[in-house]
């Protein structure tokens, strides 16, 4: 084209539109900001990938990470590193920029999960052999705290780590039943509070309403356990004692998980425990007000980010299967069979779209929240967990 | 409730397949032998379902390590009727219904023998 044309052209447009503008996110081969990006777990190679939830691509494929069935990851707040917890105590930084893993330690025998403070600064990992929490340097991975979670029966399983403000980490003691908080607000040597019983056997913990309730799931008894974070003395509280009462349990081929509930519309959604129910809690009362039958016993509910649908995802053998809960009407408004085996699920930033991973089909589907269509699929080797980098950002993620 | 998972079609067909091949090739008639491809599945199912509370290389999580070292004083029978029924009051689920005696029996025995590896 001319010159005079491509004047000619211009004049024609839109002011502004003129000029080339700035995209607004990187484009494909720039040097990216890293707030698109996220990292999916491979479970069986013990490698992971790094993607992008722009362009919807995968950047690179990293290798050496050991066992990762059940792992999970935390952000720095820089969203430059991950941190991967693996099954066999394997802590792993992942630079997401350089695409590639720049720190590994082998922190204990066998971890299931992890967290960051607020500050950044410390990386805290429960583990289940030996039991207890360790607490590590972000920046170089050195042994900060070592907190043994021991009771009566030993050195305790520990599950349902999170993060709360003001450098502390609160945990549930599996074996125990019990619940902690380790308190690292004078420096490096923590405050542990025993906050109190929990009841039988919790499974998983989850922080809510902007760090100020820590929630876990109780499998030994139907119930659960609340402590408030802005009252003096913590104590916990149970709730929902007896929900279930009477009613024969379903087995329970997969634990349900607590991450990802969100209060939505006042209420909490969170997985039925033997029942193939999701639960609705008032968020004023904690009383339980409505019970939505599900396809199978749910593994994770996840509210997209605006509250607006509940996604759920189920234990085998019904774990081909995704359902999708209108919060409003608390009905199921679709269901679909993405294929064998779908593990997690992860929303956009702001949840216009959701991945997915189907283990069995080595694949990551991603669908419009909206239209709830599939718009893409990426090739993955068995996924599992899906973790984007504005989880940074997120207390008790 | 309606369920339509593949593995669950399998496991309803598969006393007729296997029969019908046991029948063709009178190879796998006696004390209960697996088809290969079921065997194939048994290893897929034990490494990822079972794997989600007993860690992937069986070494332990929410569920007890798996290893032969773990399982060396109680025999596969045992074994099999614990995968069968279950553990009441904790997380480890019965899998009767979606595994038979003799898959379960296989298992028990392959655990004690150091379970194998799925082949891609
Ligand atoms: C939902 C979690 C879960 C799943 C899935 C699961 N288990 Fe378990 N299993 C457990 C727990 C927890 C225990 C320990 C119970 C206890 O004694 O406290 C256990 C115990 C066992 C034991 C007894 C171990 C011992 O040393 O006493 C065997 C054998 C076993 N499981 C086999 C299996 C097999 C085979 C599968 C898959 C077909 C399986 N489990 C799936 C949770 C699970």
């Amino acid at each position: 084209m001319k010159r005079r044309d491509l004047l000619g052209a211009a004049a024609l447009l839109p002011f502004g539109t003129a000029l080339l503008p700035a995209p607004a996110i990187a484009r494909k081969g720039e040097c990216p900001g890293t707030g698109d990006l996220g990292l999916i777990i491979e479970r069986a190679t013990g490698s992971v990938l790094i993607v992008n939830t722009s362009h919807q691509e995968i950047l690179g494929r990293i290798e050496g990470l050991g066992d990762l069935s059940h792992a999970s990851v935390v952000f720095s707040r820089d969203e430059k590193y991950a941190y991967v917890f693996g099954r066999d105590g394997g802590l792993s930084r992942i630079d997401m920029q350089g695409r590639l893993m720049d720190r590994r330690i082998i922190q204990g025998g066998n971890s299931i999960g992890g967290a960051i403070s607020d500050d950044g600064q410390l990386i805290a990992v429960s583990n289940y052999k030996p039991g207890g929490v360790k607490v590590f340097d972000s920046a170089t991975l050195q042994t900060i705290a070592e907190i043994p979670a021991t009771w009566e029966g030993g050195q305790s399983k520990t599950v349902g780590l999170v993060d709360a403000p003001g450098r502390r980490f609160i945990f549930s003691l599996y074996d125990a039943g019990e619940i902690w908080m380790a308190d690292f607000s004078d420096g490096d040597s923590p405050d542990i509070v025993k906050i109190g019983k929990a009841g039988r056997l919790p499974y998983d913990g989850l922080i809510a309403r902007n760090g100020r309730i820590y929630i876990a799931g109780l499998f030994g008894e139907d119930g659960m356990a609340l402590v408030d974070l802005w009252q003096d003395p913590l104590k916990v509280r149970r709730i929902l004692d007896g929900y279930g009462r009477g009613e024969k349990k379903l087995p329970i081929y997969k634990m349900p998980h607590l991450e990802g509930w969100t209060e939505a519309d006042g209420m909490f959604f969170f997985p039925a425990v033997g029942h193939h129910e999701v639960l609705v809690m008032d968020g004023r009362t904690w009383e339980l007000v409505g019970r939505i039958p599900v396809h199978g016993q749910p593994v994770f509910v996840m509210a997209r980010p605006d509250g607006r649908y509940i996604w759920v995802n189920f234990a085998h053998p019904d774990n081909d299967t995704v359902q999708v809960i209108d919060t409003m009407t608390r009905k199921v408004v679709k269901t679909f069979k993405p294929g064998r085996a779908v593990l997690h699920m992860e929303f956009t930033p702001r949840g216009e779209q959701v991945w997915l991973s189907v283990r069995d089909a080595n694949r990551i589907d991603i669908y419009d929240t909206h239209s709830m269509e599939r718009v893409k699929s990426l090739p993955a080797k068995s996924p599992s967990g899906i973790f984007f980098t504005a989880r940074a950002h997120r207390i008790g993620l | 409730m309606l369920r339509s998972s593949p593995l669950h079609m399998i496991v309803h067909l598969l006393p007729v397949l296997t029969a019908s091949i046991a029948l063709a090739t009178g190879a796998y008639a006696l004390a209960g032998d697996l088809a290969p491809e079921r065997t194939r599945e048994l290893v897929h199912l034990v490494r990822q379902d079972c794997g989600s509370c007993h860690g992937m290389t069986l070494k332990g999580g929410l569920g007890k390590p798996l290893l032969p070292e773990n399982l060396a004083d109680r025999d596969a029978e045992t074994l099999a009727e614990i995968i069968l029924d279950g553990i009441p009051e904790t997380p480890m689920p019965p899998w009767r219904g979606q595994l038979t005696e003799t898959e379960a029996l296989w298992i028990a025995r392959k655990l004690k023998e150091g379970f194998p590896h799925e082949t891609p």
